[in-house]
Formats: structure tokens, C-alpha cells, sequence
């Protein structure tokens, strides 16, 4: 640019007639116009904004320029470019969004060809029940108790009330380790961590024992000679059948709905006594007429077969090192297996204990 | 047991409204849990009668079959009104049968048109072999009563008139509740028991069937020694003798033993089955003239055998109560009687046998035999012990009342009954230990009603009219305190809380109120369990399926998963009574388990599996293993003795098993990229050990099952060392044929516990530099055998600390390489934690890891 001239006279500056610019100007906003793709709209800038653009050029003369033509030279140019960077920006986007809008049109996909999806991974419904179960009673401040599955008889059996004698220890119905005399055996029920719980824990003791059991039956639709069963045990001063009543009251609606509740049968157990057999109130029918009378989930009966419960034999409390004098306790045992089968209408055993992947990715993560 | 309800009202004064099904629940609600309701009968409908036999024409037919045709009385009522329209001119229907056990004269039993038989069989007046039948004369097996097709239902003369009611004769309508007995409710294995229950369900008079007059005991009838007073505390004999062995059983009497699943056999077993299922004591009956000698009760002897009613002979065991004569065993005590001396059709003179035994004797014996009785099932429950004089009586009685003959006058009795004690009980105890608002006098009443006498320190001490029982000897129950004498068909009540459960079900078990108990402060799950439902979440986002599966595997499979001798994974726990005798150690590895429900998922066509078994092993230190203490069971085991059990029981940590087979099943990876599944089987574990807050180190292995060129090891940090938690990778191409796998199946196997034990409690916060990243990327051309574990670490450890990660992205064999090399391709971040890194400063950094690689594994640059 030149510097300031200011000793002699004014001189005629073709490029910044205002003729000439306003023509320059025009011709810039027309190109602009006439811009149809932003790769169009970049020659223009570079053509008609650029640094060696007519009105660029016309900028740097003003210095040339007598200090009174200056001013309004320099207005004239500044305002002309002024208007061109605006044509500039406004067309630049509107091209832009043009752009967008023809992208989302050529990018249609088809979104029901999902080849990507992830692989189906899924976890046993027998896992997720138990979960669900013991966060129901982790709630409540229960806590989950664990024992091997190999067990020393007389945790399975003796500790709990069933004498050498009982017909539940016949070999008709436990796995024996071999040989007989190392009194192992596979546990036929989760009974002896509870027992596991009492002599190790301090009392008052409320624990829930979910687990894998084992008994001597040939699978069948019906019969699996591997199954689950959650176990729960209160030991405490003051526990009543009531309260065994109430936290049974309390799985039964958690597990089943709002309306769902228990009653008991006598029965008997060794390791209970008074013993009970809880009946669940079937979640489908709710045990009322005419609802009951063709209901397929309880076969028309209204109630459930659950599982067992009772008070816990004062003798059981004794082999385990507590004063029955000073607590009492409560004990229930239900079927996992059994319980997933009725809540979900599942008609065979076999289709819980195989792996077929097809049972387990029904689930997903979750019952 | 199976519980007819006109049986049970003979003792039970129940309303006439009572419906059968109303009683039933009534029933299970005192803990006699129905099982199966049945109304025997309810399919015969329409007119049965008597008829009366008086003309018999037997009709040879072309077809050979001979049939009668009959004029029978069937009464007034239902006889033709013309007896000149008769086709004969004879009285009564005309009716042809094609039995031919009867004859003129007899009374029969006639289903008239309109009737309809069991099964649906309607009938009418119908003509067959030239004649109009009008009715039907029936046998048992067409009214459902028995067996017996051939031969039609002949009445015994006088016992009904024509045109009398059948149905009602024959006893063929009644109901029957099928109860599930639970063991502690031995007295309920008898009418006597179920009437006395329903009796006390609807608050009605009972009256005792064992409650009949009998005389003192004597030595008078058949001799009898008892040498082992313990096991068979008490045994009673009568003799009937002039009895008549061809009476027959009445119809009422066969009636009820069919209904309550018994078949009628002769006249002299029906009444010792029928006065078992009354009273509930089991009765054994001896032909006199068989007996050699006088009876004795002993143990067996070395070598001795039995042939039992069932014709089995039976070598005995030393343990075996037997019953014995001069010549041998003739029974086995409580059990079963011996052929040489049953009652048979010649039979005059009976010795009726009464006992009882030892219920543990009875069910060993039992059990040793493998002979369940309906004798053993009673005895080894418990049978009421002051049964037996009152049960020989009652069978004496109905012998001769029914066969005809005498009761020979004395009765033995060996042995006696000693008094029950009483227990003592806090008034209060039911009500404590229920949570039902039960006061004293209710508990006492209910405990009355069982049959109990109950000292409730009042100044009449309590008795009870109906057990003959009292309390006499034992001093007054103080105040607050009950004495409370059971009654002796109880055997089973021997503690206060028995006595508690007894209140319970009179009151009511639908009396437990519902009450939420309030537990201490929780703790939450444990670090293990938490962090193994972690592991099965984990693996599930991961696309992996969980399954479970049984424990239980043979040497076969050890063997197909190629385990050397030595392998710790050969000493294996074995069950004693496997359910299949190729299967009967405990597993030691998941892989057998997991493998065959992978082969069942691939015949089920789903070759593209990845599945995890999440699930304890068995580990014995050697097998067989040290022994289990048995402990006393009156008091807690001691430190040691807890510490014995623990000991003894074997190692079972929980184990983590995946296996990886065909196409992953995302477009994610090309079809028929098969290479990979090893490397998902590592990566499945590595993302395992990183859920639980653990870096994994992988590195080259050989072990079996595993593809011994392709078999990694898998290591978390130790106290010292590296420990190494399991393995992954191809399983042996042997193994896949073994198991039915596909080929390049991979598989994984860590132990969980020790993931579990090495996962860090707290995790601590990173530190991290906001400052830019620079990135670099580096080709090294190294020996194949090189593992890229080992260029990853030498690059690491050369980068230096600048270096904040590193990621393998290309692994390339091929023409662009020499032979025997490889390219590995990384992609190396750097990042300091307080500036910008200058481009100088991150090229001298890629060069110092080159250089360290090319070092420490002759690395070079790949141009
Ligand atoms: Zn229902």
C-alpha cells in the first residue's frame, strides 16, 4: 500500500470511481447468486473477496488518495465489501444447510436390515430368580449365607433332626460319597447352611440360602436329580410362626403381586416344629370364582403348593449351639426350580437343566 | 392312605350335610393332607336291582356259545305287568345271560333298561339270539367292583328280596379321601385315626372302634417267648379254631378293603387286612396245624433264609427280628409272614398274632429286604402299643361271627407297655411360639382333644374320659406349667413343641396372624457374591449365554479331554450311588459339563454358540478322603470339631468356563472368519479379570484340553508372583472330536475364587493429564515365535513414561515380509502430564521403543 501523499494535487483513481466500485460490487453479489455448490461459492469468495479481488485491490489505492478524498473513497470501497462478505455468509449457508438436506436424502438406510446386532447373551432365569429373591431379602437386612454343595452328613442330617434312622437318609434319595464310612455326601437340601449359619454367626441370625441340591432322581419332565432351593432362617428372641406368616406374606407379594398372600398346612419336617406347608395363593386367579374354576396355573385349586416352613426344633437349635430358652427362630424352604416353572409357565424339567441356548436367550437378563 | 367316608362316619357322629369334599379339607387342615378325592360308584346311574333267578333255559348257538335265557323276578315295581304278554308265558323278565354260575332259584343282580354301567355302558330291552333281553344280570367287573367278568354277581340266599336296591346292597356308591400321611401322624394310617381327626374337625362325638371290652391276658392260648423284649416290647396271641375256610368274605367287608386299595383275598386274611386298616394295627395269622413248636422271637442266625408270603426266598441278616418255630423263621417280624405256615384254603385253626415292634428294627429290616409293607409302613411310624389284645380280640371276634367256630378261651400276652411320662410345658408356650392369641384354657382343651390328659395344677387333676389314662403317681404341675401325658397312639409327641404344633392345628393354623419381623442392619451381599453376579452380567453384555448343567462325569470323559495320569483333575470325588455307573465322580474341570451341553446346542443346530457355565468344581486333596466326623447332636460341636467337619469336606471353589464355537453372529466380523475363536475365548477371560478390577497377563501355555500351539496361560498379580487363575484358547482338535464339536471350538476355564480373592476392595482414583495427545503409530517386523505379549513389552518399557497406551491393531504374514517374520502394527499414544509434547519429543520416544524391541526381540522397522 502506498503511504499517505500529501504534497501534490488530487489525481484522478480510476478503481475507486464510485461507478466502478458499485459495478465491482454488483458483479461480486451476481456471482454470489449465481453460486449453486459450496465448492462454486469458494471461487467466488476467492474471486470477488480474495486478496487480489477488483474491490481488494480498490482498498489499497485509497492511500493513495488526497487526504480529503479519502474519507468517503474509503467509505464507498469499505461499504461495498461490507455488502459482498454479507451475500458471502448468507449464501455460504444456505448452500450448507441445502448440502444437509440433500445428505439426510442420500443417506437413507433401510433400519429393519440390522445385521450388526450384538450377540444375544443372556444369564439362566434359575441364576437371575435366585438374584431377584436375595435382593428381596437383602432389603430387609438379610443376608445371603453360602455352604459347600459336598456336605458332611451330619450338618445335612443329624445336626438338623434326622437320626441315623430317618427314611430321608436311605441311599433311595441321597448321593452318598463313596466310601459311605467318610460320611460325605451330596447336600439334599440347603438346610445345613442354615446350620452352617448358626454355629458361625453371631445371633440374632437372618440369612437366606439359596442353592443346588441334589437328590437321587432320574430326570423325567418332572424330576431332576440336580434342582435349587432358596432356604431362609430367623433366629432371634421372640420369633413366632407369625413372623414366619409375615415374611412369607411379604415374598409372596413381592414376587408374585400385590394381591397375592399364604396360608399354611400342618405338615411335618424334622428340623421344624410346629411344621407347615405354605400355599401361595394363585398369582393368576387369585383363588375367586369363576376365575379359579378354569385357571391352568393352579389346575382350578386356587392355591400354590410353594414349600415348607416352620419353627425351628428346638432340638436343631441345641446341635447347633443355641439356647433355645433364649431364642426361637424360623425356617422355609422353597423350590427355585418349581417357583420359575409356575411363574413362567414352564411345562418340562428338562428344559431348565439342559443349556438349551434357546431357553436361556428367552430371558434375557432378567425374569 | 385311602379313607372311605361311610367307614368314617361309623365312629365319627358327622353331620349328614358334611359333602365329602368339605371333610377332606377339614381334614388337611388338621394336617391329614388330602391327595385325591374319589367317588367310586358316581358312574352307575339308573335302575340295579335284585332279582330273583326262576327259569334257566341254556341255548347252544351256531356259533358256538352257549347262553341262558332266563325268567327272572326282579319285584313287583319292575316285573312286566301281563305275565300271559311274557313270550313264554312266564313270570318276570326275560333276560339272556351268557354266565353260567348260577341256577334257579338264585338271587342276582339285574341292571334294568335305562341303567347305565361304568363306562359309559347304557341298557336297553335289545334282542340277541332270538329272544328280547330286558335287562342286564352283572358281574363285579361290570359294576366296577373287582376283577371278575366270567362269572355273574350271585347273592347269598336270604340276603335281599327281589326288586330290592343293588347299589345299595353291593355297597358301590361311597367316597373315598386319599390322604397323604406325613410321618409324625402314624395313628391316621387307620380309620380309627382318620375318624378321630375328623371327630375332632367338626367338634362331633367319637366313638373308639378299639374301645371294645377284652379280657386280661394270660398264657392261655398260643405259647410264646420273646427273647429280645426291646424290639418287640409286646406280642399277642389268640386262637379261632372249627373255623370254616370256604365262608366267604361278606360283601361289605371285601367292599371296604377294595375301597381302601386292598384286594379281597379270603375270609381269614380280609378280616386281619380289614382290622388293620380300622384300628391300625398290622395282624398276622398262622395256620395252627403248620406251627411247630411254640413261637419264638429272636434274632436271626448265621445263615438262616425265609421264603416270605410274596414267594421270595430271603437270605437273613443277623439284624433281622424274625419270628421263629421248631423248624425256622416263619416271618419276618413286623414285616411279612412265611409261606410254611400261611393260612390257606384248608385252614380250621388260626393263631391271630399281635405285636408290637421296634419301629427302627421294622424299617431297617424293611429296607435291607427291600420289602415295604402295608405291616412295616405302620410299625416303622409307630404303632399304638396297647393295641394288640384289644386288635386279636376284634379279629377273634369277627372270625368266628363270619367263619364260624370258637374263640379258644385264653390269650397270650408276652411283654407289656410301660406308662408314658409327661411332658412339661409353659401354658404359654403355644401362644409364644405361634404368635396366635391362644389362652390356657384353650390350649389345655385342645390338648384334651387330641387325646392327651393334661395336669394343669387345678385340684382335679386333669383327666380325660376318653384315653382311660391319668396322671396318677406324678407329683401336681405347678402353676404356669402344664403336664401333659400324650396318648398312647402318639408316639411321635415327645417334646413341648410337639405339643405346641398339636394346640396349633385344633386351633387353626389360619389363626397365625401376619407379622413382617424387623432384622438388624444388613450388611449387603458379600465382596464374592457381588462380584460373581458381576462376572455372569458381564459376560451376558458380552454376548455370552449362560447355562447350567450337572456335576456329574466318569473317567471317559477325563479321558477325552486328554488329562495326564497325574493331573490333579484325575482325583476326583466319587459318589457311591451314581445315578448312571459311567458317571460317577464329581467334576473336577467345567470342560466335560460345558462341552456337552455346547454338543447338544450343535445338534440342535446352533454351531454358533458362545456359552458360559458359571458353577463349583470338586477338588478333593486325594481320594478317597479323610473321614467326617459324626458329632454328638445334644450339644454345639466344639472349635475343633467344627474345624474336623471343614476339614473333611473337599475344596469346591467356584469355576468359570466359556467356550467359543463357530461364527460370533454379527455382521461386525466377516462369515466364515473361523480364526478367531481362541482369541475371543482370552478376550472373554481378560474382560472377566478387568470386570473385577484385575489386569490379566497372557501368556504362551501348553495344558489340556487345549491345542497345545494354542493354549495361553492366564495370569493375575499375586502377593509375590504372578499367579495363574486358568487357561483359554483352542480346545485340542481331539477334544472337539470327542465331544461332537466343531472344529476350532475354543474354550476358557478360570477359578473364580481366586479372581474373586485378588480383586481389589477399593479401587484407587486416576490421575490423568488434560494436556493434547500425540499419536504415533509403529510397524515392527519380528521372528513368528515372537509373541506379540513380548513386543508390547519391550515397546512399553522403551517408550518410557511418556507412553499412555498401546494398541495392537494389524498382525500381518504374508509376501510383503520376509518368510518366518511377521508384521505387528501398534498404535502408541503419548501425553505428558504437564505440557504439550513437542513433535521432537514424541519421535525420540517411538524411537527409544523401536529401539528397546529391536533390541530385546531383533525387531526391525517395517519399511
Ligand atoms: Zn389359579
Amino acid at each position: 500500500m502506498s503511504g499517505p501523499n500529501t504534497d501534490y494535487d488530487p489525481v484522478e483513481v480510476t478503481p475507486l470511481h464510485a461507478d466502478e466500485v458499485d459495478r465491482r460490487r454488483d458483479e461480486a453479489l451476481a456471482a454470489i447468486a449465481a453460486a449453486t455448490s459450496l465448492d462454486a461459492l469458494k471461487q467466488v469468495r476467492l474471486a470477488h473477496a480474495g486478496d487480489r479481488s477488483p474491490l481488494a485491490l480498490a482498498n489499497r489505492e485509497i492511500g493513495s488518495l488526497p487526504p480529503q478524498a479519502r474519507k468517503q473513497a474509503g467509505m464507498r470501497v469499505g461499504q461495498a465489501r461490507s455488502e459482498v462478505r454479507s451475500a458471502l455468509d448468507r449464501r455460504l449457508a444456505e448452500l450448507e444447510a441445502a448440502a444437509e438436506e440433500q445428505m439426510l436424502v442420500d443417506e437413507v438406510v433401510d433400519v429393519t436390515a440390522t445385521l450388526g446386532d450384538p450377540p444375544p447373551g443372556s444369564r439362566h432365569p434359575l441364576t437371575t430368580l435366585q438374584e431377584r429373591i436375595g435382593d428381596m431379602f437383602v432389603a430387609m437386612g438379610w443376608e445371603i449365607a453360602e455352604g459347600p454343595e459336598v456336605e458332611a452328613e451330619w450338618l445335612n442330617f443329624d445336626a438338623l433332626n434326622l437320626g441315623p434312622d430317618h427314611p430321608a437318609r436311605s441311599m433311595q434319595d441321597t448321593f452318598f460319597l463313596d466310601p459311605p464310612e467318610a460320611h460325605l455326601l451330596l447336600r439334599t437340601h440347603t438346610s445345613p447352611v442354615q446350620a452352617r449359619a448358626l454355629l458361625t454367626r453371631p445371633l440374632p441370625v437372618y440369612v437366606l440360602a439359596p442353592g443346588r441340591v441334589f437328590r437321587t432322581d432320574e430326570p423325567d419332565a418332572t424330576h431332576s436329580p440336580v434342582f435349587h432351593q432358596v432356604e431362609g432362617l430367623a433366629v432371634d428372641r421372640g420369633i413366632t410362626m407369625a413372623h414366619l406368616k409375615g415374611t412369607l406374606d411379604h415374598f409372596a407379594r413381592s414376587m408374585f403381586g400385590a394381591d397375592v398372600d399364604t396360608r399354611f398346612r400342618p405338615s411335618y419336617f424334622p428340623f421344624t416344629e410346629p411344621s407347615a406347608e405354605v400355599d401361595l395363593r394363585c398369582f393368576v386367579c387369585l383363588a375367586r370364582p369363576p376365575a379359579v374354576d378354569s385357571c391352568r396355573t393352579c389346575k382350578g385349586e386356587g392355591w400354590i403348593e410353594w414349600g415348607g416352613c416352620g419353627v425351628v426344633n428346638p432340638r436343631v437349635l441345641i446341635a447347633c449351639g443355641v439356647d433355645p430358652e433364649e431364642f426361637t427362630g424360623f425356617a422355609f424352604g422353597m423350590g427355585i426350580d418349581r417357583t420359575l416353572m409356575f411363574r413362567h409357565g414352564i411345562e418340562d424339567v428338562r428344559d431348565m437343566a439342559e443349556g438349551d441356548v434357546r431357553f436361556t436367550r428367552a430371558f434375557g437378563v432378567d425374569v | 392312605m385311602r379313607a372311605p367316608v361311610s367307614w368314617i362316619r361309623d365312629y365319627a357322629a358327622l353331620p349328614a350335610d358334611v359333602a365329602p369334599a368339605q371333610l377332606a379339607a377339614r381334614l388337611t387342615g388338621l394336617g391329614l393332607k388330602l391327595e385325591a378325592l374319589s367317588t367310586p360308584g358316581a358312574d352307575l346311574t339308573g335302575p340295579l336291582v335284585v332279582g330273583r333267578v326262576l327259569a334257566r333255559d341254556k341255548e347252544e348257538h351256531r356259533n358256538g356259545k352257549a347262553i341262558n335265557w332266563c325268567r327272572v323276578d326282579v319285584g313287583p315295581e319292575h316285573n312286566p305287568p301281563a305275565v300271559e304278554s311274557g313270550e313264554d308265558g312266564a313270570a318276570g323278565r326275560g333276560i339272556v345271560c351268557g354266565a353260567h354260575n348260577f341256577d334257579t332259584g338264585d338271587l342276582v343282580v339285574v341292571a334294568l333298561p335305562g341303567a347305565v354301567l361304568p363306562g359309559g355302558f347304557t341298557i336297553s330291552a335289545r334282542k340277541t339270539y332270538g329272544h328280547v333281553s330286558d335287562g342286564m344280570i352283572c358281574s363285579a367287573a361290570e359294576l366296577g367292583l373287582g376283577d371278575d367278568a366270567a362269572e355273574i354277581i350271585v347273592l347269598t340266599p336270604g340276603e335281599a328280596e327281589p326288586g330290592d336296591d343293588a347299589a345299595a346292597l353291593l355297597h358301590i356308591r361311597d367316597h373315598v379321601i386319599e390322604m397323604e400321611i406325613n410321618p409324625d401322624r402314624a395313628y391316621a394310617l387307620s380309620l380309627r385315626g382318620v375318624a378321630r381327626d375328623a371327630a375332632l374337625g367338626y367338634r362331633v362325638p367319637f366313638s373308639d372302634p378299639a374301645g371294645l371290652a377284652v379280657q386280661a391276658g394270660d398264657d392261655g392260648s398260643y405259647p410264646v417267648q420273646v427273647t429280645d423284649p426291646d424290639a418287640c416290647p409286646l406280642f399277642v396271641t389268640r386262637t379261632v379254631t372249627g373255623f370254616d375256610p370256604t365262608a366267604p368274605t361278606p360283601r361289605w367287608l371285601a367292599r371296604r378293603l377294595q375301597l381302601a386299595g386292598m384286594r379281597p383275598i379270603s375270609l381269614a386274611v380280609d378280616v386281619t387286612n380289614y382290622v388293620m386298616l380300622e384300628l391300625g394295627q398290622p395282624i398276622h395269622g398262622y395256620d395252627r396245624d403248620r406251627l411247630r413248636g411254640a413261637i419264638v422271637v429272636r434274632r436271626a442266625q448265621p445263615g438262616e433264609t425265609l421264603r416270605t408270603l410274596d414267594g421270595q426266598d430271603r437270605r437273613l441278616d443277623d439284624e433281622d427280628l424274625l419270628i421263629t418255630d421248631d423248624r425256622g423263621p416263619i416271618g419276618l417280624a413286623g414285616v411279612m409272614g412265611g409261606e410254611s405256615t400261611e393260612i390257606s384254603p384248608a385252614t380250621t385253626a388260626v393263631v391271630i398274632e399281635a405285636a408290637a415292634f421296634d419301629p427302627v428294627t421294622t424299617a431297617r429290616a424293611a429296607r435291607r429286604h427291600k420289602l415295604v409293607s402295608e405291616a412295616s409302613r405302620r410299625f416303622e411310624r409307630g404303632v399304638d402299643p396297647c393295641l394288640p389284645p384289644v386288635a386279636a380280640q376284634r379279629v377273634a371276634d369277627l372270625l368266628v361271627a363270619l367263619g364260624g367256630g370258637r374263640t379258644e378261651p385264653g390269650m397270650t400276652v408276652v411283654g407289656s407297655v410301660p406308662p408314658r411320662s409327661p411332658i412339661a410345658i409353659s401354658a404359654d408356650l403355644p401362644a409364644r411360639v405361634t404368635g396366635i392369641d391362644v389362652d390356657v384354657p384353650t390350649t389345655v382343651e385342645a390338648l384334651r382333644d387330641v387325646g392327651c390328659a393334661v395336669d394343669d395344677g387345678s385340684a382335679e387333676t386333669g383327666d380325660t374320659a376318653d384315653t382311660g389314662r391319668d396322671t396318677g403317681g406324678h407329683p401336681a404341675a405347678p402353676a404356669g406349667i402344664l403336664k401333659v401325658t400324650p396318648p398312647s397312639w402318639r408316639s411321635d409327641v415327645t417334646d413341648p413343641y410337639d405339643l405346641v404344633e398339636e394346640v396349633a392345628r385344633v386351633v387353626g393354623y389360619d389363626r397365625v396372624p401376619s407379622v413382617l419381623p424387623t432384622a438388624p442392619a444388613g450388611r449387603g451381599l458379600t465382596t464374592a457374591q457381588r462380584l460373581r453376579r458381576r462376572v455372569g452380567s458381564g459376560l451376558a453384555g458380552a454376548g455370552f449365554t449362560e447355562v447350567v448343567a450337572y456335576p456329574f462325569v466318569g473317567d471317559a470323559d477325563l479321558d477325552a479331554l486328554g488329562l495326564p495320569a497325574d493331573d490333579p483333575r484325575r482325583t476326583a470325588a466319587r459318589v457311591a450311588n451314581p445315578l448312571s455307573e459311567r458317571e460317577p465322580l464329581l467334576h473336577t474341570t467345567l470342560a466335560p459339563a460345558l462341552l456337552k451341553v455346547l454338543a447338544r446346542n450343535v445338534g440342535r443346530g446352533f454351531p454358533d454358540s458362545r456359552l458360559f457355565l458359571l458353577a463349583r468344581v470338586f477338588r478333593p486333596d486325594a481320594w478317597p478322603p479323610p473321614p467326617a466326623p459324626v458329632l454328638p447332636v445334644d450339644r454345639a460341636p466344639t472349635a475343633a470339631e467344627l474345624a474336623a467337619l471343614d476339614a473333611a469336606v473337599p475344596h469346591q471353589p467356584y469355576h468359570l468356563a466359556v467356550v467359543v464355537s463357530g461364527h460370533p453372529g454379527t455382521s461386525a466380523a466377516p462369515v466364515g472368519a473361523q480364526a478367531g475363536q481362541w482369541a475371543e475365548a482370552v478376550g472373554a477371560v481378560r474382560e472377566v479379570a478387568r470386570l473385577l478390577g484385575l489386569q490379566a497377563t497372557v501368556a504362551a501355555d501348553v495344558a489340556a484340553p487345549w491345542h497345545p500351539g494354542r493354549c495361553a496361560s492366564i495370569a493375575i498379580p499375586g502377593t509375590g508372583d504372578e499367579v495363574v487363575v486358568g487357561h483359554a484358547g483352542e480346545l485340542h482338535p481331539r477334544v472337539c472330536r470327542s465331544f461332537g464339536l466343531p472344529e476350532r471350538t475354543a474354550y476358557a476355564e478360570v477359578d473364580v475364587d481366586r479372581l474373586v480373592a485378588a480383586a481389589p476392595e477399593v479401587r484407587p482414583a486416576p490421575v490423568f493429564s488434560t494436556m493434547p495427545v500425540a499419536k504415533a503409530d509403529v510397524a515392527l517386523v519380528v521372528d513368528t515365535a515372537v509373541p506379540a505379549g513380548d513386543v508390547e513389552a519391550a515397546l512399553r518399557q522403551g517408550a518410557g513414561p511418556l507412553l499412555e497406551s498401546i494398541r495392537l491393531f494389524d498382525v500381518y504374514t504374508g509376501e510383503q515380509v520376509p518368510s518366518g517374520r511377521k508384521s505387528l502394527a501398534y498404535a502408541l499414544r503419548f501425553r505428558a502430564p504437564d505440557r504439550t509434547l513437542t513433535d521432537d519429543e514424541v519421535a525420540a520416544a517411538r524411537q527409544a521403543a523401536v529401539a528397546a524391541a529391536a533390541e530385546q526381540l531383533g525387531a526391525t522397522l517395517r519399511d
